[in-house]
């Protein structure tokens, strides 16, 4: 003990002593801590998807729509968009965003479900909004005519995504996407939300018998059957010309130039 | 040659058809008849041979087509069009694509023949105009080719519609807008065309009857009449050894020449039935029947009829109201109807202009080089340059989606690049033209360089240059060149007025636009001594021990 009075002059004892003061609190607090959260847990299941989407909002999302998302210069206010609308962005990989641009694009989703459907849980609770539809919903799907889905399908969607679903190109830049990896759910879900140029699709537009008979058609579609051999992408008489000029006209001149040559 | 009495050799055959038909005299002319070969001579035979394809694909699908818009509701076998609404039109084409034995691949075939036709009928066209082969006395064959190609792309379209499926009707609903933008008369002509208000009733069994009866009739009697001019007027040929204005030079009919191009139908079929089994085209399963209140992305045309699509796209919206009162929409009138009115005007009148211009009347056997005429070659690139552009811009939706691109910039890039890369690309064209001249006549004046360059004994380098082969000599020595007519003066001598003054002097600036840069024809004399000093070269360079090479071989043969 004497040796250590003696040392109490030392000129790094108070950062000594600083730092031990430190440690100790941390400690005490994450001790309190630990004695919270589960009280807090116990009140419900809901409330821990909402504590964990808030956590990976803050983390991944707040930059942009702010932290409570209440938006800012670089990203919309998420009050009501609903749980739909962020499930949507999210498992199409178009959230977070790459990069700003005409049109965000699908790409590898960065969240997995479990956390995409907290963040969509936080996200609801900022306003009412459209919640994502369940599964029997979304599965009426397979019990849709398919021929009435197309006639809807015609109507409703070809102007922009074309007639086989294929994408189809908008104003400065901004494009309606191919539908061929979209999921029922996902498609549910942007007939409902009308996610950036897209129209929202409400109950008293299309039924719920209809979107049903929409998502049913491009199932279909999404087969990819072609009976006429290969499709050159459905996308019209742009790539059949292509292929004309270009494979069908190339190999008849290479046989007039074979027929041509002379015996030398 | 007038002897048809029967011969010991000749088979009794021949001399029982003989006796009764009595064609041997004019038939042993005319299976001698001799045919100049290249392969870009064969381009309008792949059309006529597409022709052929669709007459017999035709005929197989108007066994089954319904040329009726009476409304049914179908129960075929593709299931996801079952109980919809449709025009019997569409309902029978269903059939034949998906009942019909075989209906599937005919359907096809026809579609990618009819793609072909008009493509080979273009193809040819640019080789008649790059080689001057619609010169005296072919500018008859010219317009009849350029009325082919206009019957062509009518029942390509004509054809296009008749299935009655989405993307024909919105193409027939831009068709009746275009008719409307007539003016005056507008209203009128799309009431009498489609038998009252589009779509009506009338127009898919109208159009039937044009695209199988009287389009097929049309362009078969202009192909008798282009193929018989081509007989009589005897075939073009690239200028070459023993080659003039007066003779042919190449295979006689029988046998190399029907060999040749039997042969060539066959592949021509082929390629074509092998593209109709394996691309899909037209899936008009996928289009849906035609209502006039659905529309889909990707509306295009076929190809041919793309550049009317690029130029309506690309024409900026300007539109009057007379008085108040009256409508005028020149953004449809002048993409739709002016435009190609005056591109095929221009088509037309291009042989006489450039014979007016050139004050060249002589008959010409002998096809020009692309380069040995940069003006004319510079015009058809500039042409096709312009074409082009009106094809990327028709198709500027599909552009802006593989590309990522904004099709607002591409529309806007499309309406400054008309007006200012075609005139790029004649400049340049020329240039090109001029330049590749200029390399011939160096051939001509000096030889031609071997890459093999010596030291002389004072320490200069030189290169040795060869003499040009017989084979070479002709297609070098075939450039004309043409007057510049003087400017004429507007009172002569006597204070007498010159007649016809302004079209003298458009003429005489149109002839020295049009031979600005020509270089001047070398004198034979120049040409002898030039390819004899390259001779003179080569025999220096082997007093200096220089290896023979492959050149030597062959200009040695030279004197």
């Amino acid at each position: 003990m004497a040796n250590l009075a003696k040392f109490r002059r030392n000129r790094f004892a108070s950062v000594l002593v600083l730092f031990f003061a430190l440690g100790l609190v941390s400690i005490g607090f994450s001790g309190v801590n630990k004695l919270v959260t589960p009280a807090a847990a116990k009140i419900g299941s809901e409330e821990t998807l909402v504590d964990k989407g808030s956590a990976l909002f803050a983390e991944g999302c707040s930059s942009c729509h702010g932290l409570n998302g209440q938006g800012t210069s670089d990203g919309p206010t998420l009050a009501g968009v609903g749980a739909a609308s962020v499930h949507f962005q999210v498992s199409t990989g178009r959230m977070p965003m790459a990069a700003p641009g005409a049109q965000v694009m699908r790409k590898k989703p960065s969240y997995n479900e479990e956390e995409t459907l907290a963040l969509a849980a936080y996200v609801a609770t900022f306003g009412p909004g459209p919640a994502i539809p369940s599964e029997e919903q979304v599965n009426e799907w397979q019990n849709a005519s398919v021929s009435e889905g197309g006639e809807l399908f015609r109507t409703n969607c070809a102007q922009c995504h074309n007639f086989a679903g294929s994408g189809g190109a908008l104003t400065n830049g901004k494009y309606a996407p191919s539908l061929g990896q979209a999921t029922p759910l996902q498609i549910y879900e942007a007939m409902i939300t009308g996610p950036q140029s897209m129209p929202i699709f409400s109950d008293e537009t299309l039924t719920p018998e209809s979107k049903a008979a929409i998502i049913r058609y491009i199932q279909e579609l999404n087969k990819s059957e072609n009976p006429g051999g290969m499709d050159l992408g459905r996308l019209g008489p742009v790539t059949e010309g292509l292929i004309l000029w270009v494979v069908g006209l190339g190999v008849l001149i290479i046989f007039a130039v074979w027929i041509g040559a002379r015996v030398r | 040659m007038s002897n048809t009495t029967a011969n010991k050799k000749t088979p009794a055959a021949y001399n029982y058809v003989d006796s009764r038909v009595g064609f041997s005299a004019a038939l042993k002319r005319n299976l001698r008849k001799v045919f100049p070969d290249h392969w870009s001579f064969m381009l309008g035979e792949i059309a006529l041979y597409s022709f052929i394809i669709l007459l017999l694909t035709g005929t197989f699908l108007t066994l089954w087509y319904k040329p009726s818009m009476t409304e049914v509701i179908y129960n075929g076998s593709y299931i996801p069009l079952k109980g919809i609404p449709m025009s019997e039109a569409y309902a029978s084409t269903l059939e034949i694509s998906f009942d019909v034995r075989g209906g599937m691949l005919i359907r096809q075939i026809h579609h990618w023949a009819a793609l072909f036709f008009i493509a080979a009928m273009v193809v040819h066209l640019l080789r008649v105009f790059f080689t001057g082969a619609y010169r005296k006395p072919r500018e008859f064959n010219w317009l009849l080719g350029l009325g082919l190609l206009t019957l062509g792309l009518l029942a390509g379209f004509s054809g296009y519609s008749l299935p009655d499926d989405l993307l024909s009707g919105v193409g027939l609903k831009i068709a009746s807008g275009i008719v409307q933008a007539l003016p005056v008369i507008g209203t009128w002509a799309l009431y009498f065309l489609f038998g009252g208000e589009f779509p009506g009733t009338e127009v898919i069994s109208r159009l039937y009857s044009i695209h199988i009866l009287l389009l097929p009739g049309a362009i078969l009697a202009l192909v008798t009449a282009h193929l018989l001019l081509v007989w009589t007027q005897k075939h073009t040929q690239y200028p070459g050894p023993g080659r003039t204005e007066k003779n042919v030079v190449g295979y006689p009919l029988l046998p190399v020449y029907t060999a040749k191009a039997g042969g060539f139908f066959f592949i021509v079929f082929g390629v074509t039935t092998l593209l109709g089994a394996l691309v899909t085209i037209n899936p008009i399963w996928l289009y849906g029947p035609y209502t006039p209140d659905q529309v889909t992305a990707g509306s295009q045309p076929d190809w041919y009829i793309g550049f009317l699509e690029g130029s309506l796209r690309v024409m900026p919206a300007i539109e009057f109201n007379i008085f108040n009162t009256w409508t005028f929409s020149p953004n449809v009138l002048i993409p739709a109807l002016i435009l190609p009115g005056l591109m095929f005007a221009l088509m037309g009148a291009y042989p006489f202009l450039e014979s007016w211009i050139t004050g060249d009347k002589r008959e010409h056997n002998l096809l020009d080089r692309p380069r040995n005429a940069p003006t004319r070659t510079a015009l058809g690139t500039m042409s096709l340059s312009f074409y082009i552009l009106l094809w990327i811009g028709g198709g500027n939706d599909i552009v802006a989606m593989a590309f990522n691109m904004s099709i607002n910039a591409i529309t806007w890039f499309m309406r400054v690049a008309l007006i200012v890369v075609p005139p790029l690309v004649f400049i340049i064209t020329r240039r090109i033209c001029l330049g590749l001249q200029r390399n011939d006549l160096d051939k001509l004046l000096h030889g031609k360089e071997t890459g093999r360059i010596l030291r002389l004994p004072e320490g200069g380098f030189v290169e040795v240059h060869s003499p040009v082969s017989e084979a070479e000599l002709p297609k070098l020595l075939a450039r004309e060149t043409y007057p510049v007519w003087e400017l004429p003066q507007k009172v002569d001598a006597n204070g007498i007025k010159t007649p016809k003054y302004r079209r003298q002097l458009m003429k005489a600036k149109l002839s020295a636009w049009w031979t600005k840069g020509d270089l001047p024809i070398p004198t034979m004399k120049e040409i002898q001594s030039g390819q004899h000093h390259a001779h003179e070269a080569l025999e220096q360079a082997h007093e200096f021990g220089v290896e023979p090479g492959k050149e030597e071989i062959v200009t040695s043969t030279n004197h």
